[in-house]
């Protein structure tokens, strides 16, 4: 059962193994209820990212109110504006890249999103983590 | 009309034989893996270039900036990727000197955006923009072009990297010439020799 009403959360890291456990993390925290997607490495298999899976990853994580993407490091950023600027049109709007740490970011924002938030108010909570 | 097909295997050729040395110098300041996502994003516009080869000079490049995207794996992949696509964008079929130096000046200014980067932070457009600059003041001739594309790769060497990994170096940056400097340098000097038929 997808759910549409919750903010979906991406996890972009340029290691599969740091994806997939803070994928773990929170799964812990929220369960199945938020719309989650995540990827790891470059196209083959090794330490980068990859627009292809990040495209792939945002459309596991789709959600009508949004997608917040968490990354690890600069390519990872660069890659993911990427990918959310070859969305459809309608669903490039409705896309945010948080400019907040990986792991702590994506457990917050997605414990902010299991709670109905927006999608501003998803992204504020996870770069509230960021020193200003 | 230079021949696309001969520049793409001049370029990736340059790019592939110093994928080790461009590694080299990113395991210096960065993350290791620069020569590495050059050699597996050109190796991947090569294994496309018959269908590349068939589209016109403006929808190839495009092409060529697509492929780079999907299969470079770091930062340089849309870096590099966003580069070609603006210049197919920016192209006419059969490109002046002229329309080579603006759609260059346009893709630089693509590649500053995308990387939220400046001239002098020690990057990939310390080398392209004074080039595009060069090409359009009229002047320009292949050695010109070499040379300045050396030299300003040579300038990043005491520069402090403001952008990408290198920045958490900070002070410690300086002394290493950037990786993107360099695989920039590559790529222009081969482009000067395929054009000038010293492929």
């Amino acid at each position: 059962m997808r759910a549409n009403d919750k903010v979906g959360i991406v996890i972009v890291s340029h290691s599969p193994d740091v994806a997939r456990g803070t994928a773990d993390m929170v799964r812990q925290m929220v369960g199945e209820d938020v719309p989650l997607g995540y990827c790891g490495g470059n196209p083959d298999g090794g330490l980068g990212t990859d627009v292809a899976k990040i495209l792939k990853a945002i459309d596991e994580a789709w959600s009508e109110k949004g997608v917040a993407i968490l990354v690890d490091l600069g390519g990872a950023e660069t890659n993911s504006e990427m990918a959310v600027e070859m969305l459809d049109p309608e669903r490039q709007g409705k896309v945010v890249i948080c400019n907040a740490p990986i792991v702590e970011g994506a457990v917050m924002a997605a414990t902010e999103a299991w709670g109905g938030a927006s999608l501003e108010d998803v992204r504020r909570t996870a770069e509230e983590l960021s020193p200003q | 009309m230079p021949d696309l097909g001969k520049m793409l295997d001049v370029v990736a050729e340059r790019l592939i034989a110093h994928a080790e040395e461009l590694t080299a110098l990113d395991s210096a300041i960065g993350d290791a893996d620069h020569g590495l996502n050059m050699k597996r994003g050109f190796e991947a516009v090569l294994a496309d270039k018959v269908n590349i080869l068939a589209k016109p000079l403006p929808e190839a490049l495009k092409a060529i900036g697509m492929t780079l995207v999907m299969k470079v794996g770091g930062a340089s992949g849309p870096l590099y990727g966003t580069l070609f696509m603006t210049l197919g964008k920016e192209l006419p079929a059969e490109p002046s000197l002229a329309d080579a130096a603006r759609a260059l000046t346009a893709a630089v200014e693509a590649v500053k955006a995308r990387g939220k980067a400046d001239f002098d932070n020690k990057t990939m457009l310390d080398v392209l923009g004074p080039v595009a600059r060069h090409l359009g003041n009229g002047s320009a001739t292949f050695d010109s072009v070499r040379k300045l594309a050396h030299d300003r790769a040579e300038a990043t060497v005491p520069m402090k990297a403001i952008k990408g990994r290198a920045s958490f170096l900070g002070e410690r940056s300086i002394g290493h010439m950037d990786p993107g400097a360099r695989s920039s340098e590559l790529m222009i000097t081969a482009i000067c020799d395929g054009l000038e038929d010293k492929g």
